[in-house]
């Protein structure tokens, strides 16, 4: 049952071939089996499950239960949830329960799905590897010795294990797209402004995107129908019409422009990944696209550009936690300022303190237009030849992350290293478009990932490219051993 | 430039964040390795480029000026550490 898509599954809550409970129970069953091993939820929440599903098989007994009424799901834990903990996977807010839904969290409710618990990441979304975490790292199901990826790794280990069938993730500098490559997963990066930011515990504000991560496009492009949309409350939101993401799926490839620009080929970039990337360019060549090598000459800026620009509106975003109003507060403090230190440096591990650091040092005064001022102006070179690639083809195709899993440890004690996990995916955050993983072969048994990089508003365009993909392959379909 | 310990000391306060004693010269030395990658941006000219604030060149929606937020002082005060009389509570800050 766990290995079913969506509209599978939902064909079977509408055949009542199954009931939401019992879909609920079995993929609560799963997570009560594997979590120990894997560590993808911090929360699970069997009592509101249950009761959001047996609502669920109200709604499919009555006739008004939609597509997704009575799917389990799981949420990133960055997205707050009214009465659940909302920790962001820190201790500063471990005890933090939130008293209001996100807009993410309020849409998928009313599309009647079910949430099983809220996964693992790293703190404050701050990682590539989910080994910042305070409550302890998350393995990955095709090698527990491995890392998922990150920031939203729990996500990824739990829809890759089918411990859920589909979950939300955010992408800040890649953290939905490197994890689904490294898990195997479809994951989709949507422009930034389509999926309201409200409750989603701010990160870097102009780069923080929601979106999907699934088990293939088809779930993805449902979830995205459920997700996305223009929200007041959000002020980055973006008033335009969201199309229906199902309905362009099978749109043929017949004449697709894809680039695939030179520097996302070259050092740094595991053989065996590029291999099954290339093998899988060819595939789509089959399928009527023509490929053009383009050139994308400031790649190289989008790292260094990214961790002045990151930080900056990490350390302002993370003011707001003093231990006065909500989170960690120290106990006893001397005075005011020691109230404000102590909470802070007790409730954050080191890389939150570091990229707090840095972006409080990129900010201060005289530093302004050496750093951040600079960063905006590359950010601005960067998006720019986007545009340009953009004239000549319809999307840009290469591989999501430089290898495949690495090892838990491996590049904890190299902050520098570890960012480089995102050299290929946060360019698209700087430039606000949408990127795309799709699963696309394994290197020595572990996967790899293709991404999929459109222009704005593109997400439909690019949900039809991975599943013309999928038809064709079934890549998308393996699943880890111990897990399937 | 490199930074040195009580840079990270004086950048720490700024934060409000302490920094162990014992812990500083790694933070020195893992911030000025993100300083040196952050450094590469310098071999791009910009001169002529102009900074980019938002990806889609958006603008400030305005609304009606109508109250849209209600009181929920209780409910958001419940997950306070230390509050009294509907005021949160931090240590005195005036003799």
């Amino acid at each position: 049952m766990h290995n079913k898509t969506l509209s599978e599954l939902s064909e079977m809550l509408h055949k009542g071939e199954v009931t939401s409970v019992e879909l609920t129970r079995h993929f609560l069953d799963r997570i009560k089996a594997h979590n120990t091993e894997l560590n993808a939820f911090i929360s699970v929440c069997e009592e509101s499950a249950l009761a959001q599903a047996a609502a669920a098989d109200e709604q499919l007994k009555n006739k008004t239960a939609g597509k997704l009424t009575g799917i389990p799901m799981a949420h990133k834990d960055i997205f707050c949830t009214k009465g659940v903990r909302t920790s962001c996977a820190s201790k500063m807010l471990d005890s933090f329960v939130s008293p209001y839904d996100a807009t993410v969290v309020e849409k998928i409710a009313a599309s009647g799905m079910v949430m099983l618990g809220k996964t693992n990441m790293d703190e404050f979304a701050m990682g590539s590897s989910n080994e910042t975490s305070y409550y302890g790292p998350v393995k990955n199901p095709w090698d527990t010795d491995r890392v998922p990826g990150g920031s939203s790794g729990g996500s990824a280990a739990a829809v890759a294990a089918r411990l859920a069938p589909i979950a939300t993730g955010t992408d800040t500098g890649g953290s939905i797209r490197q994890p689904s490559s490294l898990c195997n997963l479809t994951g989709l990066k949507p422009t930034y402004g389509r999926i309201s930011r409200y409750g989603m515990i701010a990160f870097a504000s102009s780069l923080d995107q929601a979106g999907p991560m699934a088990a293939n496009a088809e779930d993805a492009a449902l979830l995205m129908n459920a997700m996305s949309g223009f929200d007041e409350r959000d002020s980055t939101s973006v008033e335009r019409e969201v199309p229906d993401y199902t309905a362009t799926l099978n749109d043929s490839l017949e004449g697709l422009r894809i680039g695939l620009p030179k520097e996302y080929f070259g050092e740094g970039l595991d053989p065996q990944v590029a291999a099954t990337i290339e093998t899988a360019i060819k595939e789509f060549e089959k399928l009527g696209a023509t490929i053009k090598e383009i050139s994308l000459p400031n790649t190289h800026l989008a790292v260094p550009t990214y961790y002045v620009v990151a930080p900056a509106e990490c350390s302002s975003n993370l003011s707001r936690m003093d231990g006065v109003r909500f989170g960690h507060r120290a106990e006893n403090p001397r005075d005011l300022q020691d109230l404000y230190q102590r909470s802070r440096s007790e409730g954050f591990g080191a890389e939150v303190k570091r990229r707090i650091m840095i972006g409080t040092y990129v900010l201060s005064a005289g530093y302004y237009d050496a750093y951040y001022l600079k960063a905006q102006q590359c950010r601005r070179l960067i998006s720019d030849e986007f545009q340009q690639a953009f004239n000549e083809v319809d999307v840009i195709m290469g591989p999501t992350a430089p290898t495949t899993a690495f090892k838990l440890g491996e590049k904890t004690d190299d902050p520098v290293a570890m960012y480089l996990a995102d050299i290929y995916t946060i360019s698209t955050n700087l430039a606000g478009l949408p990127g795309m993983s799709i699963p696309a072969g394994f290197a020595e048994g572990l996967p790899t990932g293709l991404q999929i990089i459109g222009n704005y508003f593109d997400e439909g365009r690019l949900l039809n490219i991975a599943h013309r993909y999928q038809q064709v392959t079934n890549w998308h379909k393996q699943v880890p051993a111990a897990f399937a | 430039m490199s930074l040195n310990k009580s840079d990270v000391e004086k950048i720490a306060h700024l934060a409000r964040l302490t920094i162990d004693e014992a812990d500083v010269a790694d933070y020195a030395r893992d911030l000025n390795n993100i300083l040196n990658l952050v450094e590469q941006m310098g071999a791009a000219d910009t001169a002529e480029v102009s900074p980019m604030a938002h990806p889609l060149d958006a603008h400030q929606r305005l609304r009606p000026d109508i109250v849209t937020e209600h009181d929920q002082r209780e409910l958001f005060q419940s997950i306070a550490p230390e509050t009294e009389a509907g005021v949160y509570l931090v240590p005195k800050v005036i003799e």
